[in-house]
């Protein structure tokens, strides 16, 4: 284990409290809404907050007990904090020449970094004349300058467009695979912390919800906002046999236990109908629109009812059913797709 | 002397605008609020002269602050020589005691200074000088009543009261050892300075030329310095924080002080200048220290 | 609506130098700058104006950074206390500075017994004394700047192993140096123009104390003609030095 830490930071109407483990060469996602006491824990990590408790240790040393300045650490901050006033080049050496090494070593380690992340042609340049991916990548390489054992990682794709993010994500994927340390990451994007993470660490409310892989987690969400995240409709029951009882719902899954459950099922497993459906599908309930959205190339459908529920259809469908907010309608899920697990 | 040196650059600017700007659109006394006579419709130009009217006011002291017009001879205005700021302060209460309801406003300050802002058109209904050659500058430049000397004023070498350097004649100062403290040449005190050491034959090498007599004072005051020469004024009004020594090349250099009514001064000036050469005024400054207007009549 | 008052202030701070120029002795021009009292105390208030600066800078960037950057108790007032310099009268300064300094104030003394210095009537007098009223100039500016510079790129360095004092040299200083070099600018224009604490604290004698401000002033009791010339030579050789400065250090950033 390279990083084991428990994080405690107090502050009026907030308080963290987050166990943290990270192994080397693996990357450590911290996801969760805003407020939620990501960059908080980041900081505390780094030794730019406080802790009101708890310990960090890294390969069996205590972290805690050090400043800022003398953690074997690599930050990237969101909006990257480039020094304006030095070249790429010298912001990359800075850290070689605060740790003593001369100025000569210091470039050359610098450039050889420039060169591994594509920018050995823009050394002389200035930050504020790099693009946002040319930038983020000249953060990368001026956290990874100081050889740290720790990397840690605030929303570093936050800044960018979409566009570019698509490219810097798949690039920051392959420099995290090739650093052998142990990486936090911080972002509110699941998009992001399923390609770059290995494991993710939800919190919310300065506590941890929910972690496991990527997998796990965009499987079986624990929190609406996990659900949200993964683009889930998501209950929570009891179960009885292969029934869930969601409340006012009783849902039919192909699982069969007891006990207290999840129930989860995708939007777009959810079908419509303007009247009652023959045949009687087993999960089957009345709700009223309640909105209409583009999602992707869908319509997104925000259901009310004994259930709320979100349900993706074709264009097509919602011009032959004619769907407005406020209309009564049919709703339904196939046993089959659902997906129900202990809670 | 801060109020002072403002009023001294208030004038300066007036002097400026009045004379060359403006022409002869705002004849004569800017400061006592004709603006409104004159052929001036800008805007911005009035505004100016207004922020100038501030500044000025700021300055105080009288310079600059509209006066009541002329023909209102219910206040006097009198510009002094710094030195008879006791003497006069206790003679202007009196004057007013005398004559109710008339006020007397004094500008006190360096002779030179006071003769300019006079020349460049300050209201001034009196002025009383250090010396008859700050006095001439405005006799010659304006339409004054003729002067009268009314005190004089002798030199003294004041030394702190523990007199570190052992200070107790004219030729100590002399002693490249004993930090003395003049007054500038340009000033009357230091005019005479020069004078009563040439008379004396002795080369003083000050560490300082002061800008008035006051300041000179305060350097001996604070101990800065072992000795400086100063009037004999200034040192019964330090009375304790400095001692005085008489020397006989003083006489030799001695101030005269002349006071003459300015043009278009009211009869109230003309009694505060009578006030000022009677027998009550010779008292009032004799007590600080002037020597009596005619040589060998001790007043008493 | 903004360019009227906008015309009325410039106006107001431009016709008095309108003034000067107008006024001034322009054939006997020559003569009077070529008299070397005139270029000793020109000499004089420059050396001891940048001198003053110099110092000022040495002293004044740390205070701002520590108020800037440190809480500690008291930071208002001792924030206030910088600030006297500006809202004291610079003759009381004067005062002031003779009872700490002179010859019978309290360090003042100690220096005389101690080394045999005596700073009154001295150059290095007229230094302290422009020092004192000038300071506040840079400090205010400094401390603005600091403010008003992004803390994170600080921690940012921190992060990267760079002590309090590194994060100081090489990023705080560099990223505030706009605001330092205007302070400069200011502390120094300050200092020029310092007139009542000099003339107080490091009294008036040509070639040591007498600089060119104190000059106009004594020229102004006899001669006005000459106060204004040497007005002119102040202000033509400030303005020259100011634009100078001013393209090079505040225009980029």
């Amino acid at each position: 284990m390279t990083l084991d830490a428990r994080l405690v930071v107090t502050r009026p109407a907030f308080t963290l409290d987050l166990a943290l483990r990270a192994e080397r060469g693996k990357v450590v996602a911290l996801l969760g809404p805003n407020g939620a006491g990501k960059t908080t824990a980041l900081r505390a990590l780094a030794g730019l907050s406080p802790l009101s408790g708890g310990h960090i240790s890294l390969r069996g040393r205590p972290l805690h007990t050090l400043p800022a300045e003398s953690r074997p650490i690599g930050m990237v901050f969101q909006d990257y904090l480039l020094f304006p006033h030095l070249s790429a080049l010298d912001n990359v050496a800075f850290g070689p020449r605060c740790q003593g090494v001369s100025k000569a070593e210091s470039r050359r380690v610098a450039a050889e970094l420039l060169e591994r992340v594509g920018l050995a042609g823009h050394a002389a340049a200035r930050p504020r004349q790099l693009s946002g991916g040319q930038a983020q990548r000249v953060a990368l390489a001026r956290a990874l300058a100081v050889r740290p054992e720790l990397l840690l990682l605030d929303e570093p794709l936050a800044a960018l467009d979409a566009h570019t993010r698509l490219e810097v994500r798949s690039r920051l994927r392959r420099h995290l695979a090739e650093f052998d340390g142990a990486t936090v990451l911080v972002t509110h994007d699941p998009l992001d912390a399923m390609v770059l993470a290995d494991r993710l660490v939800v919190i919310e409310g300065g506590a941890v919800v929910q972690q496991g892989t990527p997998g796990e987690v965009a499987r079986r969400p624990r929190t609406d906002y996990v659900a949200r995240l993964v683009g889930l409709n998501l209950y929570r029951g009891a179960a009885d046999g292969g029934r869930v009882d969601v409340g006012g719902l009783l849902v039919h899954t192909s699982e069969q236990f007891d006990g207290p459950a999840f129930v989860a099922f995708a939007p777009t497993a959810v079908a419509i109908y303007r009247s009652r459906p023959d045949g009687s599908p087993r999960n089957l309930w009345q709700a009223t629109i309640e909105g209409v959205e583009r999602h992707g190339d869908n319509v997104r459908v925000h259901l009310d009812g004994p259930v709320t529920a979100f349900a993706d259809v074709t264009p097509a469908a919602v011009a032959d059913l004619d769907l407005t907010p406020g209309q009564r309608i049919w709703a339904s899920v196939k046993a089959t797709e659902t997906h129900a697990y202990p809670a | 002397m801060v109020r002072r040196r403002l009023s001294r650059w208030a004038a300066l600017g007036r002097t400026v605008l009045g004379r060359t700007v403006l022409g002869r659109a705002l004849p004569g006394r800017v400061g006592r609020g004709r603006v409104g006579r004159g052929r001036v419709s800008a805007l911005p130009v009035a505004l100016v002269l207004a922020g100038m009217a501030g500044l000025s006011g700021l300055g105080g002291c009288g310079a600059g602050e509209p006066a009541a017009g002329d023909a209102d001879a219910r206040e006097v205005t009198v510009f002094a020589a710094a030195s008879l700021t006791g003497a006069f302060t206790e003679l202007g209460e009196a004057f007013e005691a005398a004559h109710p309801g008339t006020t007397v406003r004094f500008n006190f300050g360096s002779s030179a200074t006071l003769a300019q802002q006079i020349v460049q058109g300050a209201p001034a209904d009196v002025f009383a000088a250090a010396s008859p050659a700050t006095m001439k500058t405005v006799t010659d430049a304006t339409a004054a009543g003729s002067p009268t000397t009314f005190a004089r004023n002798r030199l003294r070498i004041a030394v702190p009261p523990d007199n570190p350097a052992r200070v107790d004649e004219l030729k100590d100062l002399a002693d490249p050892k004993v930090k003395v403290a003049l007054c500038a040449e340009q000033v009357p005190c230091g005019a005479a300075a020069v004078k009563a050491l040439e008379a004396a034959r002795l080369k003083v090498t000050p560490v300082t030329l002061e800008q008035d007599v006051k300041a000179t004072l305060t350097k001996v005051q604070l101990g800065e310095v072992d000795a400086a020469l100063v009037y004999e004024t200034d040192v019964i009004a330090a009375a304790g924080k400095v001692t005085g020594i008489a020397f006989p090349e003083a006489d030799l250099a001695v101030n005269d002080y002349p006071i003459a009514t300015l043009a278009g001064a009211g009869d109230a000036a003309r009694r505060f200048v009578d006030l000022v050469l009677s027998r009550q005024g010779g008292d009032v400054l004799a007590e600080a220290g002037f020597g009596s207007r005619e040589p060998g009549r001790e007043p008493g | 609506m903004l360019v009227v008052p906008a015309v009325a202030g410039l106006a107001f701070l431009v016709l008095p130098l309108a003034g000067l120029l107008i006024r001034a002795p322009w054939s006997t021009l020559p003569a009077r700058l070529a008299e070397p009292h005139v270029l000793e105390a020109l000499r004089l208030s420059l050396v001891s104006a940048t001198v003053a600066t110099a110092c000022c800078l040495l002293l004044g960037v740390p205070l701002a950074w520590l108020l800037a950057r440190v809480r500690f108790p008291g930071r208002r007032l001792v924030r206030a206390l910088v600030t006297v310099p500006l809202v004291l009268p610079p003759v009381v300064g004067g005062v002031a500075l003779l009872l700490v300094l002179g010859r019978r104030g309290l360090v003042g003394q100690w220096l005389e017994s101690a080394f045999g210095v005596t700073l009154p009537f001295t150059t290095a007098g007229v230094v302290i004394a422009e020092m004192f009223v000038a300071m506040p100039f840079l400090v205010i500016s400094v401390e603005g700047a600091l403010r008003g510079a992004d803390q994170r790129f600080e921690e940012a360095a921190a992060t990267l192993g760079a002590s309090r004092w590194t994060v100081f040299r090489r990023v705080t200083l560099p990223m505030v140096m706009p605001g330092v070099a205007a302070g400069a600018v200011l502390c120094w224009a300050r200092a020029l123009g310092e007139f009542g604490a000099t003339i107080t604290f490091a009294g008036n004698f040509p070639g040591t104390t007498r600089t060119m401000p104190l000059a106009v002033y004594l020229a102004l009791e006899t001669e006005p003609e000459a106060a204004i010339v040497l007005s002119l030579v102040l202000l033509a050789v400030s303005v020259v030095i100011l634009a100078a400065l001013r393209d090079r250090w505040v225009s980029t950033p």
